[in-house]
């Protein structure tokens, strides 16, 4: 789960690590009032998940609280990679003497928590060890020590902190890493921490946390942003459906990760654009496998739904009942193509075949027969 | 005699009276695997599958008693870490765990310590392991298999079942198929299992299927190039996958322009594996090269 930059600065701040003050506000008149109790001049910075949010005229300098309100209802009216803004954070604009990179990460080529750390910070840290490898430090942490202080010292000898910010140093990465640590995150990244006339303050910051630690942390798992995700793929991660609206026009349902996605590659390779990921999960009863069918048709793009499944954990016949019943009861009528094999195939096969539904052996078949569907069903 | 498991293959089942523990219990033993044991803790004395397994409520006494070389681990994420921990400290010295959803920083502990103590662990999040005539632990069908001599080895579960049955469809047997699981952490990598195949006489060629994310495959790429003499096929999923979203698994993402399947593609073909479009496509490549 993608953390907002306001909620990850708000982990940070609590585990020592300076931060700017700051305040969230939903219209551009409380970005106003927000400048005016802050002091200007300020930075409206949208809040948004996707990247590359400065590119997209998603963070604005205002001078004054009316400028401050200009800005925000600018920002308010963005879409940012797709995603519509919801949300500023308005925060004290400061002079930066130098920015710097600093990240934890779970590496797992390395098999380690690591810490990423660049004194050429401010920008994208992926250009940066592309262009000059050299200047991004890469330190893997030891698995069960975790972090040491000969680790922060290396860390602050390679950026070069000047020595009067290095305690300050020492508790941000300390803290950083603790942050990573006790939210079971992926990813904490500050970028830029930067150098200011007041001392070291981390400007911007991104958690990413590991969905399958979010059992243990409720209360992170309140911080999920319901307007940030597609109604869609939140409806299917509560059905127990791993979700993920595409461009295309044929909509697929897969039980297995790898096999949804050679699935899709598949409809791709066959001439035709998956409409969608879909993972129906291991053991699916019909009653999921209506809910795919409602969540996969409830995307306008779509003119035909192919479904793939191999049977192991999952029941055959159970998917083909519930393709059965999901069909009977939908509004939207689209061609339908089936394959199921493996687990009860065979009582899944005559439950199709009385339902006269159209039935493919192999994969490839199943994928050019779905992508004649869906471009027959377009020349309608 | 293959990789990993056979008839020789001792097996013990913790979880063995959960849902999972209970079918595919049943559905090893039908396979011919010797599952001499399970453990549920509190259950210890009883006995499950009509009569033939007993149940312990500790490894080490299952070990103890029954001679259990290897485990299966099909219990709640929030307990696996801890389940695989006791056989690694039991003298199990290979561990599948199938579990799927363990934290990914619990996998990282996991990892070091059984590495630290020479246990093998393969998965988390996998589908196990067969070898078609011998043994199967884990989850993976049994009847799509056919003994041969062609080893498999894949990240993703379903996608291997397709692969096993486009190979037992042409008529082409496998030695062992194991799934080393969809984790960003795993127990075991795709070069170590592709070093065991390298060295079992019972392996003629082995498939690889890989998917976006990480840069397992093109470590393996590199492996084969330099150390394999046997013929490899490979299958990558995710051409279509766009960056930046997770694909069901926790290891599959595109991030910052690494971990593609192009990128994985080109590094496999260049290290003279030979790279399939589809899954069906497979059998054919392995004839190409040279595969009865």
């Amino acid at each position: 789960m993608k953390l907002q930059e306001f909620r990850s600065k708000e982990i940070l701040a609590r585990h020592g690590i300076p931060t700017l003050p700051g305040e969230i506000a939903t219209t551009p008149a409380a970005a106003r009032a927000a400048a005016e109790r802050l002091g200007v001049p300020v930075v409206v910075k949208a809040q948004v998940l996707a990247g590359g949010r400065g590119k997209a005229g998603g963070v604005k300098l205002a001078a004054d609280p009316a400028e401050a309100e200009a800005r925000a209802a600018e920002i308010l009216e963005l879409r940012i990679a797709g995603a519509p803004v919801h949300t500023v954070l308005v925060t004290p604009s400061v002079v930066i003497a130098h920015e710097y990179y600093l990240a934890v990460i779970l590496d797992r080529a390395a098999r380690a928590v690591t810490v990423i750390a660049s004194a050429e910070g401010g920008i994208d840290i992926e250009d940066v060890a592309q262009t000059d490898p050299a200047a991004v430090l890469r330190l893997p942490l030891h698995p069960l020590i975790g972090l040491q202080p000969h680790n922060v010292r290396a860390v602050s000898f390679f950026l070069a902190i000047p020595e009067a910010h290095r305690a300050t140093f020492a508790t941000t990465l300390t803290g950083l890493v603790e942050a990573f640590v006790q939210t079971d995150a992926e990813l904490a990244e500050i970028n830029p921490l930067a150098l200011t006339s007041d001392g070291l303050v981390a400007l911007d910051a991104k958690m990413v946390l590991d969905d399958s630690g979010l059992a243990r942390h409720p209360d992170l798992e309140q911080l999920r942003d319901p307007a940030e995700e597609e109604p869609a793929e939140a409806a299917a991660r509560e059905a127990g459906i791993s979700y993920i609206k595409l461009e295309g026009t044929i909509g697929c349902m897969v039980n297995g990760a790898g096999l949804a996605m050679a699935t899709m590659d598949l409809v791709k390779l066959a001439g035709g654009e998956p409409a969608n990921f879909l993972d129906i999960g291991g053991g699916a009863r019909h009653e999921r496998v209506a809910a795919a069918f409602r969540i996969i048709l409830a995307d306008p793009n779509v003119r035909a739904v192919l479904i793939n499944i191999f049977g192991g954990i999952t029941r055959g016949d159970e998917v083909a009942q519930g393709i059965v019943e999901a069909r009977a009861g939908l509004e939207r009528q689209v061609p339908m193509v089936v394959r199921i094999v493996g687990t009860n195939a065979d009582e899944a096969a005559f439950i199709l075949e009385s339902a006269d539904l159209q039935t493919a052996y192999t994969l490839d078949e199943a994928a050019a027969m779905a992508v004649a569907a869906a471009t027959a069903g377009e020349g309608r | 005699m293959s990789i990993l498991v056979d008839g020789d293959t001792r097996l013990l089942i913790q979880g063995i009276t959960g849902r999972e523990g209970q079918f595919h219990g049943q559905a090893m033993l039908n396979f011919g695997t010797q599952v001499v044991a399970g453990v549920t803790p509190g259950k210890g004395g009883q006995e499950t599958f009509n009569g033939r397994v007993p149940i312990f409520d500790t490894v080490a006494e299952a070990v103890g008693r029954t001679g259990a070389n290897t485990s299966v681990i099909y219990v709640p994420a929030a307990f696996a870490p801890d389940a695989i921990f006791e056989a690694a400290s039991s003298g199990i010295g290979l561990i599948f765990c199938i579990t799927e959803g363990i934290p990914a920083l619990d996998m990282l502990r996991v990892y070091h310590v059984l590495r630290a103590q020479g246990v093998r662990l393969i998965g988390p999040n996998c589908p196990g392991a067969t070898t078609p005539g011998e043994a199967k632990v884990g989850i993976i069908p049994g009847n799509i298999h056919r003994r041969g001599r062609v080893g498999l080895v894949s990240r993703s579960g379903t996608l291997t079942y397709e692969v096993v049955e486009a190979l037992t469809d042409e008529g082409i047997g496998q030695s062992t198929c194991v799934g080393i699981g969809g984790d960003p952490i795993v127990g075991t990598s795709f070069i170590e299992i592709l070093t065991l195949f390298e060295a079992d006489p019972l392996t003629d060629a082995v498939v690889l299927i890989g998917e976006i994310g990480g840069d397992e495959e093109e470590r393996a790429a590199e492996h084969i190039a330099k150390t394999m003499s046997k013929p490899v096929a490979a299958f990558v999923a995710g051409r279509t996958a766009p960056p930046g979203r997770r694909m069901g698994h926790a290891g599959a993402i595109i991030s910052g322009g690494t971990g593609t399947a192009e990128s994985k593609r080109t590094a496999l073909r260049d290290a003279g594996v030979r790279v399939a479009d589809s899954p069906l496509q497979i059998p054919a490549l392995l004839r190409e090269a040279g595969v009865a």
